[in-house]
């Protein structure tokens, strides 16, 4: 499976997922609700040196940043003509600082880790009558799904370009979605015959 | 909750991901319009509230745990952080609104009040969490931030009214959902 992960033997790579996503709430709040540049530039300098602790260089840095930097753009442009170029500084550096300690999560963590991870923290929901095995269910066919419909995609939008309408989104998403419906049908069969 | 209720909301949150591979269409006034909220919009109108919620809930947890699925293969918990995370919480929520309407009609409303449902819960619901979030993040006042996000309101129009005509469409061909 596709996955943003980057392999590596670091203590980060091996803290159980829990505590990063704690860690990540945690920081996420605290730098909302200080307010400060100067917490926000004190998480920051923590959160590169967890970056090199974890064993990434500055050009992992750099490519956590740059899908965000036309973002931080407009947000700075915003910020110059409507409130204050300081403002905009403090704002960038504040959401920079966010999305590099959101990305470690992801560059650290295998997704299937964290998949267990949220089954396992539903386990208290099962009191309130949520059926955590529906959900774990439910999870491993979305997986096994996506590459099963991202083909029913790729072929309906073959089929339309041969009739000039690759660029109609209706006659792409109807098939695609009749299909997909169609094929819902055979396949809780299949699953309740197994005796799920 | 029934197997096949569960194989329904895998199958949209899936449908979802695979929608947000068809390469983005360039709108002229030059803002990007992705098939991908349209798999939001037609997991409410085709699903119901309930349903459909979860398909999208359950999308944004695989997103959340790093498989790069949303369009242009973006994923892992910055998403949420981001400018537009705002507008991923509000998915869920616009689609549970959609279905919640939809489901008033038993899931078939006549044709201008399935485009006017989803535009409510598609498009007002999720900016009404979107834009506060993104004036929030990025420090800017909500009128701002407002028009800001405007730019993409055109492309999403659009999509809540194909979404309205393919989800009648998917109704009268499968009547039993």
């Amino acid at each position: 499976m596709l996955d943003l992960y980057i392999p590596g033997q670091s203590a980060l790579h091996r803290l159980a997922p829990g505590w990063k996503i704690l860690g990540l709430l945690l920081a996420g709040s605290l730098l909302f609700a200080l307010d400060q540049i100067g917490f926000s530039l004190l998480l920051g300098a923590f959160t590169l040196g967890l970056y090199a602790l974890a064993g990434f260089g500055p050009h992992q840095v750099w490519t956590q940043l740059r899908p965000a930097l036309w973002v931080f753009a407009l947000i700075f442009l915003a910020q110059v003509l409507f409130v204050d170029w300081r403002v905009g500084i403090f704002v960038i550096i504040r959401f920079a600082v966010l999305l590099l300690l959101a990305g470690l999560l992801t560059l650290t963590t295998r997704s299937s880790e964290i998949l267990d991870g949220f089954e396992k923290g539903m386990a208290p929901l099962r009191r309130f009558g949520v059926q955590t095995e529906k959900v774990s269910l439910a999870i491993s066919l979305t997986l096994r799904f996506i590459p099963v419909l991202a083909a029913v995609v790729q072929e309906v939008r073959e089929a339309q370009r041969t009739r000039g309408l690759e660029r109609n989104l209706v006659a792409l998403a109807l098939p695609s979605l009749i299909r997909t419906l169609r094929m819902s049908e055979e396949i809780s069969d299949a699953i309740d015959a197994r005796g799920f | 909750m029934k197997t096949k209720d569960i194989v329904l909301i895998s199958l949209f949150a899936a449908l979802t991901a695979a929608l947000g591979l068809i390469p983005q269409i360039m709108l002229p006034i030059g803002v990007p319009i992705t098939a991908q909220s349209m798999g939001v919009m037609l997991a409410g109108a085709v699903l119901g509230a309930k349903r459909g919620s979860l398909a999208i809930v359950l999308f944004l947890g695989l997103v959340a745990a790093g498989l790069p699925l949303l369009s242009g293969g973006r994923g892992g918990a910055a998403v949420f952080f981001g400018a537009s995370g705002g507008f991923l919480i509000g998915f869920p929520i616009g689609a549970f609104v959609i279905g919640f309407l939809f489901d008033r009609h038993r899931g078939k409303p006549p044709m201008l009040m399935s485009i006017l449902y989803v535009l409510v819960g598609g498009i007002g619901v999720v900016y009404l969490i979107g834009v506060p979030w993104l004036a929030e993040v990025a420090a800017l006042p909500l009128e701002k931030a407002f028009i800001g996000s405007a730019g993409f309101l055109p492309g999403d129009a659009i999509k809540a009214i194909l979404a309205a005509i393919v989800a009648r469409a998917v109704r009268r061909a499968l009547p039993a959902l």
